[in-house]
């Protein structure tokens, strides 16, 4: 009588196999998309150049106008464009919202090259009245899966980020030539307020 | 090495590859729930951004509500935060965390002057409301309660740490960027109420 001299795996080696086909689901889930969602939001207010015009031309508008409207604009505008936004995640209509955006433009543009200096109720409500329409259109883009507080957090901080921009800029209105550039560049944003403008009605 | 103990070697080797269902929904960094809970309030935004709008408010109205909301705060947490474990289920939307947002940041962007009673009472309504929350969370969640002291200990140092850097603050523009930071917080919760309201389309 023979012995059956075929190699047998290990004990070992067969218990591990049949515990990692008894793997049971892990109920896990990972919090994936949190800074998706946040880069999103950051991102998006800088990919369009409508809003980037806009936001900017508030901030040089406040640095021409100085206090109170310099540190009233930046307070005053994220709340009236998240209130835009709002309104847009309520489903609320609000016609004619990208008309809207590029007559701001054509509108910011022009008060910061005529150095327009209004009451400061007026300058609060326009810049309101046109901080909606950008709430609206872009404080609801959220992509599929991603977190919807981290998208607005990010939203609100690039927003406020290129406003404090424009008011940095706008220091140069110290200086005469500083005075003349933030002008020209109130006119260039004007400029392109109409060119969006055309392409919103075409 | 004799054949019993390689065999219990590779048992256990074997049991270690064995997975375990984990329900994990709140962060964890593996050492264990007092650094969960820590880790949670600065991960959590629902959580962080409400208690920095309490700190600053706080320190907008100076020092004495500061100190007083720098107790309270956390006292209310912890209360809240038994009591939502005890019920084990949170009851309320996560929406109503926007109502944080929107109060703290609010009156943090208007500055507006409350006396200490009144920051008091925001202090204690934001601890019982987030507390609650967060025990609840924690209860669902199968894990152990001391995470709350870890949320706790870290929204005292948060709140220690800013309100009293806004009541240091002197130069007439630092305490418009701390009303710009309020601003910025009470629009993220309008957003954040708009999310939570918003109807799939």
């Amino acid at each position: 009588m023979t012995r059956d001299r075929t190699p047998r795996p290990p004990a070992e080696a067969v218990l591990a196999l049949l515990l990692l086909l008894a793997a049971v689901p892990v109920s896990a889930h990972q919090q994936t998309g949190q800074a998706a969602g946040f880069l999103t939001g950051l991102k998006h207010p800088v990919s369009g150049l409508d809003h980037v015009l806009a936001m900017i031309s508030v901030g040089l508008w406040g640095a021409q106008l100085g206090a109170p409207a310099l540190w009233l604009l930046p307070v005053v505008f994220p709340m009236v464009m998240a209130f835009g936004g709002f309104l847009g995640l309520l489903g609320v209509p609000l016609p004619g919202t990208e008309i809207g955006i590029a007559i701001s433009a054509i509108l910011l543009g022009l008060v910061v090259a005529f150095e327009a200096r209004p009451p400061l109720w007026v300058a609060a409500a326009l810049v309101g009245f046109f901080g909606v329409f950008h709430g609206y259109a872009h404080g609801t883009e959220l992509p599929a899966g991603e977190n919807a507080l981290l998208y607005s957090v990010g939203f609100v901080i690039a927003t406020g980020c290129l406003h404090l921009t424009g008011i940095a800029i706008g220091l140069i209105h110290r200086w005469p030539v500083g005075r003349i550039a933030l002008r020209t560049a109130g006119a260039v944003v004007a400029l392109a307020g109409v060119s969006f403008l055309w392409g919103a009605v075409s | 090495m004799t054949r019993r103990p390689l065999s219990l070697l590779g048992a256990v080797a074997a049991l270690t590859l064995l997975p375990t269902p984990a329900h994990a929904h709140l962060v964890t960094t593996g050492l264990g729930p007092l650094y969960d809970g820590i880790s949670h309030l600065f991960l959590s935004f629902e959580d962080l951004l409400p208690v920095l709008a309490l700190a600053l408010l706080a320190g907008l109205n100076g020092p004495k509500a500061g100190r007083l909301a720098l107790f309270i705060a956390p006292a209310a947490w912890l209360l809240g935060g038994l009591a939502g474990f005890a019920s084990g289920s949170p009851l309320l939307p996560g929406t109503v965390t926007a109502a944080s947002f929107l109060v703290l940041g609010g009156l943090t962007a208007a500055d507006w002057r409350l006396p200490s009673s009144g920051v008091s009472a925001l202090a204690a309504a934001l601890g019982l409301l987030h507390g609650w929350l967060n025990g609840a969370s924690i209860a669902e969640a199968g894990r152990e309660a001391l995470g709350l002291v870890g949320i706790v200990g870290a929204a005292f140092v948060l709140v220690a740490l800013l309100a009293a850097f806004v009541v240091w603050l002197r130069p007439p523009w630092t305490r418009i960027a701390v009303r710009v930071a309020g601003s910025w917080i009470a629009a993220i919760g309008l957003l954040l109420l708009g999310w939570g309201l918003r109807t799939p389309p």
